[in-house]
């Protein structure tokens, strides 16, 4: 990249800079020509001067055109102009004095705009360029690239650039040509004074960067402790299990600490300079003027200067230091920036960066490839200095032999898995994959022809369809469909994106490519996608997913009323089976003991926090409706009842134990608020009783659950008067509030309720044995019978795995890089002790589908455990960065060597 | 059946009876309520140990398996306390227990009781007390038999 800043901005918006500049030219005369207009409306207008004559009417408008001298000196009329009255006059000249407001107001807008644009363009292009050759960094120099403080660097530090940019040419060429009027007026009027002024303006412009150097270096280290503060705190965040594990959270805050403490020094070192340099600059500004007032009196009083001419210089002097101070600020801020700019660049250009021409979308292949795998004499050295990590290795078998790399720990099976993937390069020797040779195959027939998954796997925030197709998003294959407005929007976006440098792919396209996954389209892309799920065995945990995930039955109607449909057969069933007391139904005329009195009363999803459970009690309108419904008394007194039984038999259990957590209605640091509750209730009752008392009772009967918590607290009457309060709730609920709820309706899909609760519209009460498996297995009969098992998977894939993943577990992440790694169907797939984290059955199950599913590709697998080659055609054994055995694993097995004695360990 | 009723049953299993009220309380309080229909298994022969049962309400056998023999050892009803070796001792089930006729009982989970009994010292006397009874019961038993023998 172009390391001066200038020449980078210059060389990529050359034109537009100019077009910026010449209008500022243009704009000039019109300005100085807007500041003489009002001289002429006091002076000819008002004073009249135009009328002195006698005359009423003066010409308007008048414009003469002067030749030189030398053309003859002759004068043209352009214009008569109008004759107007005085007060006509007055008028047009201050409407003319309007029109140059506007016009320079139009100037100017059009300036800041076209800087502002221009710094911004700049700004895309610069972070578009610095993201792309993160691509590119090579993968042993990615080891010591910390991501937050890349994403630091891409994002903050170079956003000044963007302001500066905008100014980079126009501002001193602006300023420069005031200051040089101003200089040569002075000048002109006294060539001694000028010199006085010329001088001070010498030492200021060489004073005050000299002390801002200083400034400068502190600037710089400023940003890097800024800098190293982001990379800390993001890797804190990353690693934040170990400080746990550790008790190193103090450690971590003392370390922060005196992060913050050094930036905070470097800061205050930096407002010192800064002020004081400011101090210089105002003391160096006023100096002039006192130099102007002695000498230039002197000169006056000795009659070397007339007076005017003393006026007019000081005069002129005043428009000079700003223009200078100006332009001393902006050679500070160029200094500024291009340290910034240098400092950015330096971290974007590692050694090794992987020429652009590898990730060209257009060298890729369709074709599958076929031939031999060769390793000719492969070493690959130990960065660091140790022995080397491959040593003089030579394979060569056919592309679709099924391979298994073992050895010992650290024996270099795991370097060959790397070399493979090109996490390592060779230093010598040549690897020859179907005739391309490894280290110059573009990523386009590496990326598409082959696939690698190492032992993390890595998942992006999205939903677990996004994240399984990840692999098959080279390039974009089929343009997407815009409506008029868009297909504009699309275009601009377009014509900015070529101007910024940036990619000109549209990520709206459709990327994914079908043909490679074996489907056509977004029709039955499905299809594979569970046909690897299966190969993973996820595709339980697809289906888990789906019935706990939702549907919004405004976005797809016709899906929720199957499920609707599935609803219906569901009761049907249990009524058959006999199971209608076990699962009780939502019945909007019945109380549903299975469920808590809140979750009775709202008869509802809550949407958002306002009708939480825990919410119910300080809630205004659920306040209402109990008293509407006299359910406040009541509800009030079995807050006391819990609150008593609660204090009863957990007091003496230390604060914050896990029975706490686990069982209580309160918190072990509420507790004692609620004994004291209940005492003043015991002995004063119900008056003695504060807003919040009752708020802290009430929230208590509406978590209660009675088959779960036995109190015996429920009767006939109370539940009729909830089912009361139910629809009184349902029927005077305002429109606003009406968001935060979505009603049980038996007719009705509720989009805020998963797939299940939906079709099982009911609550299984606790302690059935068996119900619940019974339960999933009419699920599963019912999908079955309406053919909805596709969209159940369906709404499971949709499932959002979470940043990095996290939503998954380490086992469901490996399963999900291994169906995304099998979707693409590469020519030759490398495992690199991929499958180690799963459970031994699982690990050996799976490589066993995987190689039946790969039967006509080739797979490389480095195994963590030897006895999983045994089902491999072909085994290498590495130790000591050497393959010291290779063969069919009977054949090694035959020979009794390395092979033989770590299988039979 | 209420908590109340629930905490008179526990009081009634010896290894309960001395402990306050209160506690048996929790104890029953964190536990949870099931009922199995005839025929079904409590837990089996040999499956991890991860609760004790307190029966509440009907009959249920006890059944050793002896390679394919099942031999019912002992019939069990309310009050009786069962699985609890187990979850002591983390070992797994001894004897399947199947409901002869519906089964109401309160499931004591693992947890909960190495909780109380660590929170509770009384608790865990009464424990080592009844288990100390069952070890003279058990030698008093072997004494017999191999004065018979």
């Amino acid at each position: 990249m172009e390391r001066n800043l200038f020449k980078y901005v210059w060389h990529h918006s050359r034109k537009e800079q100019i077009t910026v500049l010449s209008v500022v030219l243009i704009s000039l005369p019109f300005y100085f020509y807007s500041l003489t207009v009002p001289k002429l409306i006091v002076n000819q207008a008002i004073q009249g001067e135009a009328f002195q004559d006698g005359t009423e009417k003066a010409p308007f408008f008048e414009i003469n055109l002067g030749l030189p001298e030398f053309l003859g000196g002759q004068s043209f009329q352009l214009s008569s102009g109008i004759m107007l009255e005085q007060i006509p006059y007055l008028i047009s000249l201050c409407l003319l004095f309007l029109a140059f407001v506007f016009i320079n107001g139009g100037f100017k807008f059009y300036i800041n705009l076209s800087k502002g644009a221009m710094g911004e363009r700049m700004l895309r292009r610069l972070r578009y360029s610095l993201f792309e050759r993160v691509l590119r960094f090579p993968p042993f120099h990615m080891k010591n690239v910390k991501s937050a403080e890349t994403a630091t660097m891409i994002k903050d530090e170079v956003e000044p650039l963007g302001g500066f940019i905008g100014d980079a040419f126009v501002q001193p060429v602006f300023l420069g040509g005031q200051a040089i009027t101003a200089m040569a007026f002075i000048v002109v009027q006294s060539f001694w004074l000028g010199l006085i002024a010329g001088g001070i303006v010498a030492v200021q412009t060489a004073i005050i960067p000299r002390l801002r150097r200083r400034l400068l270096i502190l600037g710089k280290q400023r940003q890097l402790a800024a800098r190293e503060l982001a990379g800390r705190v993001g890797e804190v965040v990353d690693g934040v299990t170990v400080i746990h594990v550790h008790d190193t959270s103090n450690y971590e805050r003392a370390e922060v600490s005196a992060r913050l403490g050094v930036i905070f020094g470097l800061r205050y070192a930096i407002f010192k300079r800064k002020f004081a340099v400011k101090f210089m600059n105002n003391f160096l500004a006023q100096v002039t003027p006192f130099l102007f007032y002695l000498v230039g009196g002197y000169f006056a009083i000795t009659g070397r200067l007339d007076i005017g001419q003393l006026v007019a210089v000081i005069a002129a002097y005043k428009d000079l230091p700003s223009p200078i101070k100006e332009l001393i600020d902006w050679d500070q801020r160029r200094l500024d920036v291009q340290i910034k700019y240098e400092q950015v660049i330096n971290q974007f250009d590692p050694d090794g960066l992987m020429p652009a021409e590898l990730q060209d979308p257009n060298l890729g292949t369709d074709e599958v490839l076929d031939g031999m795998l060769k390793l000719s004499n492969v070493t690959v050295n130990d960065k660091s200095g140790g022995p080397p990590l491959l040593m003089a290795l030579n394979l060569e078998q056919p592309f679709k032999t099924h391979i298994a790399i073992v050895g010992p720990l650290g024996g270099g099976k795991e370097a060959f898995g790397r070399l493979m993937a090109r996490f390592e390069w060779p230093d010598s020797g040549r690897i020859n994959i179907a005739g391309h040779v490894l280290e110059d195959t573009p990523e386009a027939i590496s990326g598409r022809r082959f696939s690698y998954l190492g032992p993390e796997a890595v998942m992006f925030q999205g939903t677990l369809f996004d994240n399984l197709v990840y692999g098959l998003k080279h390039r974009p294959l089929k343009e997407a469909s815009y409506n008029q407005q868009e297909l504009v929007n699309r275009k601009t976006e377009f014509v900015l994106a070529r101007r910024t440098g940036s990619s000109l792919d549209d990520i709206n396209a459709d990327w994914i490519d079908y043909d490679s996954a074996g489907a056509s389209g977004p029709e039955d892309i499905e299809d594979q996608v569970l046909r690897v799920m299966k190969i993973v065995q996820l595709d339980g945990d697809v289906y888990g997913f789906g019935l706990r995930g939702k549907i919004d039955a405004g976005n797809s109607p016709e899906l929720s009323e199957q499920f609707l449909e599935a609803r219906v057969l569901m009761r049907e069933l249990l009524r058959d089976q006999g199971m209608t007391d076990l699962i009780e139904a939502f019945d909007p005329d019945v109380y549903n003991k299975n469920t808590s009195i809140g979750e009775n009363l709202l008869f509802g999803t809550p949407v958002g926090d306002r009708f939480k459970e825990k919410n119910l009690a300080g809630d205004p309108y659920i306040r209402e409706v109990l008293r509407t419904s006299k359910l406040r008394r009541p509800l009030l007194q079995m807050g006391v009842t819990i609150a008593e039984t609660m204090v009863e038999i957990f007091e003496g259990l230390p604060p914050g134990h896990e029975l706490f957590g686990q069982f209580s209605f309160i918190s072990s640091d509420d507790l004692g608020d609620y004994e004291k509750i209940v005492g003043r209730w015991n002995n004063a009752g119900h008056n003695s009783l504060s807003k919040d008392d009752r708020r802290m009772l009430l929230s208590l009967p509406f978590m209660y659950v009675e088959p779960r918590h036995r109190l015996g607290l429920l009767s006939d009457e109370l539940t009729d008067k909830i089912v009361w309060a139910r629809k009184f709730f349902a029927d005077n609920i305002s429109e606003d509030d009406h968001e935060f709820v979505e009603f049980y309706d038996p007719v009705r899909y509720n989009s805020e309720a998963s797939l299940q609760d939906n079709v099982l519209f009911g609550r299984v009460g606790p302690g059935q044995s068996g119900v619940q498996s019974k339960v999933e297995k009419l699920f599963s009969e019912i999908f079955d019978k309406l053919g909805l098992l596709d969209e159940v998977y369906q709404v499971g894939l949709q499932f959002n795995v979470g940043s990095g993943g996290k939503q998954l577990s380490a086992v469901q992440r490996v399963q999900t890089a291994l169906a995304r790694n099998l979707l693409k169907r590469p020519d030759l797939l490398i495992l690199n002790e991929a499958t180690s984290v799963l459970s031994e059955r699982l690990e050996r199950d799976i490589i066993h589908r995987i190689r039946e599913d790969r039967k006509d590709f080739g797979v490389i697998s480095v195994l963590k455990s030897p006895e999983l080659a045994e089902e491999f055609d072909y085994v290498a054994y590495l130790e000591d960065g050497k393959i010291v055995e290779q063969g069919s694993p009977a054949e090694l097995k035959a020979k009794r060597g390395s092979y033989a004695a770590l299988v039979a360990a | 059946m209420s908590l109340k009723l629930e905490v008179q049953t526990l009081q009634r299993v010896p290894m309960f009876a001395n402990i306050e009220a209160a506690r048996l309380k929790l104890l029953a309080f964190a536990s949870e309520r099931v009922s199995f229909p005839p025929g079904d298994i409590l837990f089996r022969q040999g499956d991890d140990s991860d609760a004790a049962y307190v029966i509440l309400k009907g009959q249920a056998n006890v059944n050793l398996n002896s390679g394919d023999q099942v031999i019912t050892v002992a019939s069990i009803g309310e009050g009786s306390f069962v699985g609890e070796m187990g979850i002591i001792s983390d070992t797994p089930r001894t004897a399947t227990i199947e409901a002869v006729e519906e089964i109401e009982a309160l499931r004591i989970s693992r947890d909960v009781f190495i909780n109380m009994i660590k929170e509770f010292p009384m608790m865990a006397l009464e424990v080592m007390k009844e288990l100390v009874s069952r070890i003279e019961n058990t030698n008093a038993k072997l004494a017999a038999v191999s004065r018979k023998g």
